[in-house]
């Protein structure tokens, strides 16, 4: 293999190689570097002692117990931070999550105290011995019970400035509600009058976590006017900002360096540990390190519970002609990034569907859990749960078809989203079309007999990147002609770095192996929005593009500025050598890319371009219902995606599968379940997620064949899309079989055998 | 100040001793004590298989499995594969079928279908699914580790004399 790059040289082709990862062998021989295996000289290690109520005022909180534990170098309440960092409030949509609790706690497992030690056994043993005091306050766990405003979580509200579509919200009082985002087209109510039918359901799903398999940590190593953190991060250039805010800093003095991710799946998003053991550093002057155990993991960060409210008019002819959702998005105590899931995943909240009139309100709610955010999808897969199983509701009433009911409503390429902004290259129709005939929608199923039931079900989904985000990438060429690859985009899995090498190789005409993508460190790597929303490939993927063809521009340049004809087979090497007479200097190329972008306007939520592209997807299942047991044998599950040009098909088919089978977790078991705010089953004993078991006994995993036109190389995410149409899809395959509709997530057992109870006028009592 | 004391065992071929207290994990042994980072502790529970170690041949839950305990055993981690430079036929299989995301639970699939192999030299997908039920991958790369398995079986005949 070359490492060298050739001015003209033979092509080799990068884009749509099935290049195993780049990092591969790290990978296989435990060698991958982590977070987790970080240790620094002289490293202290923290222990979160945590709140035991869901709202409370601290009445006291006594460490002197914990603090004469042999070992204990130091215990950290809120008053110790507040020395250190005046203001220790933080959060990408509002600055409302303090560093640990001021005053009051507003979720059991709100990090209260930390204590420090070389030892972390004796850490933990001594926050055992910590003891707080609360006047307990009433609560409020559920988002539709949140917004009525009855039991308020937080006094006022803090919005961070930088939305412009929360600034109407700075200093509310008496208020739940951290984002009412709207969405107005059309008369709704008119349409509903003059419709021939109405239908209108109500759609829940439960409280589900990422559990990425490297728990959280993070590590800071502070030094007077100088702050290093080693922290397993999706976004080190949010972390460097917000943590320069914090410490009213530039962010120069800050440097955040990351390493491969052990799973992210948007856990690991904005701030996280990285706050606490900055101060924890500060207060300590040592590097201090906070690594969850599974147990906390379920304390920090969860997927938003959601209920959904949606109405459809319907006309003779089936064409849906109005719809009205209500989204309620329980996020928790702290918002994180909350809003932007309420307004980004809001606005797609009629579905793939050319309805003339919508009416959309989507509600961002505070309640006393642990805080929610990103997962895989921002809150679309929620929302796809809802709409498809309503139009299934709806086709089944109507005696039509699923799918010839979807072929009667999609929106078609050309047409106009709700939002105004007009569909390109989302060719809903084609996904449509090759699950109908994959599925072998028109030849009658196999029912089943007795107990044993079969059915199948459909469900198509679209969603709309979020904008307007930024990427910013460096391409530097040696004097030997080898190239490095500077990028802020985070591998966690996904084989960022493995497809970001493929387009730097394919345009710099080397093998994507050769090219070298620094691990992330923000003084190194430039800016990048962050590792989330599917959007790296498109807007990442532009950047590299842009600094590799800069770089290739430069090194033409300087072959005829050295007089060399066009075309000449002088290496990049001898072009370096001829230029400074030895082996040296560099090449370096930069690509800046913002999609272009027009925010909706305030109350009618309406633009003409709300986002640069579309990501469309559909699933078919067909299922086996034991009418005797509630239990469902997933007999078949087909995820078909639209993802433009795969820069690597083998990596994409493995990000299909994989997001595929989490969801499934989503939608057939995994539940956080609570008492009294505290989750009664945070382990991996107790909380189950998909195995090997799992797996579908027909599993397959598809895209069509498309191009995204404004796409790198024709590329885009796929990272998100197979998630959003596992639950519908199945939920409707079980009402195709058994006949009864679920309508709350997971759709395990129980909740089918009392389903069937139920319609048996035999319902099964509670104990 | 709690009691240590010194166990010596057999690691990754070498006779190696540490002082351990009675609370350890032979996991946090060869993490702290000889920087072998490829078992890794995940849910802490022995459920997941992030952290498996082999012990005088035998796979265990190295969160689970107490230092005390390894006291004239062999041990042997991830890091004993590739010794001598050359990977391992699953590590490779697991490399060509792309059967890993994030790959903080591979090691841990390694270690168990190199036993699988060892005792079962051509499984069948009933058998690998029952023999790695016990270790979970939250990136879902079942279907790429179940090719791989195959994958690593057809590599390992390949390479023996008849």
């Amino acid at each position: 293999m070359t490492t060298a790059t050739t001015t003209t040289g033979i092509s080799s082709r990068q884009i749509g190689r099935n290049l195993p990862r780049l990092e591969g062998r790290e990978k296989v021989t435990g060698r991958a570097e982590y977070t987790h295996n970080l240790r620094l000289p002289g490293m202290l290690h923290g222990k979160v002692f945590r709140s035991t109520v869901a709202h409370g005022r601290i009445k006291s909180i006594d460490v002197s117990a914990a603090r004469a534990v042999p070992g204990v170098y130091r215990v950290v309440t809120s008053e110790d931070v507040l020395k250190v960092i005046p203001h220790p409030y933080y959060g990408p949509a509002f600055h409302d999550q303090p560093i640990l609790a001021i005053g009051k706690v507003h979720y059991v497992g709100e990090p209260v105290a930390v204590v420090l030690a070389e030892d972390p056994h004796v850490a933990e043993t001594a926050s055992a011995l910590i003891v707080a005091e609360y006047e307990e306050l009433p609560a409020v766990y559920d988002e539709v019970e949140a917004a009525q405003n009855k039991i308020v979580v937080h006094d006022e509200l803090k919005p961070a400035g930088t939305f412009a579509d929360l600034k109407h919200l700075k200093g509310v009082r008496g208020t739940n509600i951290a984002l009412d985002y709207q969405l107005r087209k059309g008369d709704v109510d008119k349409a509903f009058g003059e419709a021939a039918h109405v239908f209108e359901h109500e759609f829940r799903t439960q409280k589900v976590l990422h559990l990425a398999f490297e728990p959280f940590v993070s590590i800071a190593d502070y030094k007077s006017n100088r702050l290093t953190l080693y922290t397993a991060s999706q976004g080190p250039s949010f972390v460097r900002t917000e943590i320069a805010r914090l410490l009213g800093w530039p962010e120069n003095r800050v440097r955040i360096k990351v390493p491969f991710l052990g799973g992210g799946y948007g856990a690991k998003l904005y701030i996280k540990l990285e706050a606490l053991v900055t101060a924890l550093s500060m207060i300590a002057k040592r590097p201090v390190k906070v690594s969850l155990p599974m147990e906390e993991v379920f304390y920090t960060i969860t997927r938003h519970p959601m209920t959904f409210r949606i109405k459809s008019g319907v006309d003779k002819n089936g064409r849906i002609t109005a719809r009205r959702c209500e989204v309620f998005w329980n996020g928790g105590a702290y918002a994180d990034v909350g809003p932007r899931v309420a307004q980004k995943s809001g606005f797609t909240a009629s579905g793939p569907y050319d309805i003339e009139n919508v009416s959309i309100d989507s509600y961002a709610l505070y309640t006393n859990q642990p805080p929610a955010g990103a997962l895989r999808g921002f809150g679309v897969p929620q929302l796809v749960w809802g709409y498809e199983s309503h139009t299934d509701m709806i086709a089944r009433a109507l005696n039509i078809d699923p799918l010839e009911f979807r072929r009667r409503n999609i929106m078609r390429e050309g047409g106009k989203h709700a939002t105004g902004t007009p569909l390109k290259d989302a060719p809903i129709d084609k996904v449509l079309e090759h699950l109908a005939a994959r599925m072998n929608w028109t030849k009658p199923l196999d029912r089943g007999t007795g107990t044993l039931r079969r059915g199948r079900g459909l469900a198509i989904a679209i969603k709309a990147v979020i904008s307007p985000t930024t990427s910013v990438a460096i391409v530097n060429v040696n004097a030997d002609g080898s190239a490095a690859l500077y990028c802020g985009t985070v591998d966690m899995g996904q084989g960022s770095d493995t497809a970001m090498a493929q387009m730097v190789g394919e345009i710099l005409n080397i093998p994507a192996e050769s090219v070298n993508v620094v691990p992330r460190d923000t003084d190194f790597t430039p800016y990048d929005m962050g590792t989330l929303g599917s959007r790296s490939l498109f807007h990442m993927g532009h950047a590299v593009k842009l600094a590799a063809e800069e770089a290739r521009d430069k090194i033409l340049a300087l072959a005829r500025d050295l007089g060399l004809p066009e075309g000449t087979n002088y290496s990049v090497a001898d072009l370096f050598q001829k230029r400074y007479g030895m082996q040296a200097g560099n090449i370096v190329g930069t690509g800046v890319y913002k999609p272009d972008y027009i925010p909706p306007q305030p109350g009618t939520g309406l633009t003409p371009n709300v986002t640069p592209f579309w990501m469309v997807s559909g699933v078919g299942a067909e299922v086996e219902v034991d009418t005797e047991t509630g239990h469902v044998h997933i007999a078949r599950l087909l995820n078909v995606c639209e993802i433009g040009k795969p820069i690597n098909p083998k990596i994409c088919e493995s990000q299909i599968s994989g997001a595929s089978m989490m969801q499934l977790g989503f939608t057939m078991f995994e539940k956080m379940h609570f008492d009294g705010g505290q989750v009664t089953n945070a382990s991996l004993a107790d909380y189950k997620i998909p195995g090997i078991h799992d797996l579908p006994v027909t599993f397959e995993n598809e895209t069509i064949d498309t191009y995204q036109t404004n796409g790198p190389f024709g590329g885009k995410g796929v990272g998100e899309v197979p998630t959003f149409c596992v639950s519908p899809a199945i939920g409707n395959a079980i009402d195709d079989a058994v006949g009864v509709r679920l309508t709350e997530l997971p759709l395990n057992p129980e909740a089918v055998l009392r389903a069937l109870r139920a319609k048996q006028n035999r319902p099964i009592e509670d104990a | 100040m709690t009691a240590m004391r010194t166990i010596s065992f057999t690691l990754n071929g070498e006779q190696v001793s540490a002082q351990i207290a009675s609370h350890h994990s032979l996991l946090e042994v060869v993490r702290n004590d000889f920087s072998l980072y490829g078992a890794r502790e995940s849910c802490g529970q022995g459920l997941c298989g992030c952290c498996t170690l082999i012990v005088d041949g035998r796979a265990v839950s190295g969160c689970l499995f107490l230092a005390a305990f390894a006291d004239g055993t062999t041990v042997e981690t991830v890091e004993h594969l590739d010794r001598d430079n050359v990977l391992d036929p699953v590590q490779e299989a697991f490399i060509e079928e792309g059967a890993f995301q994030c790959g903080f639970c591979t090691p841990g699939f390694v270690l168990m279908v190199k036993q699988l192999l060892d005792e079962h030299p051509d499984p069948d997908d009933e058998r690998i699914r029952d023999y790695l039920s016990g270790n979970l991958c939250r990136c879902g790369a079942y279907p790429e580790i179940i090719r791989a398995v195959k994958s690593a079986a057809h590599k390992r005949r390949a390479g023996k004399p008849a």
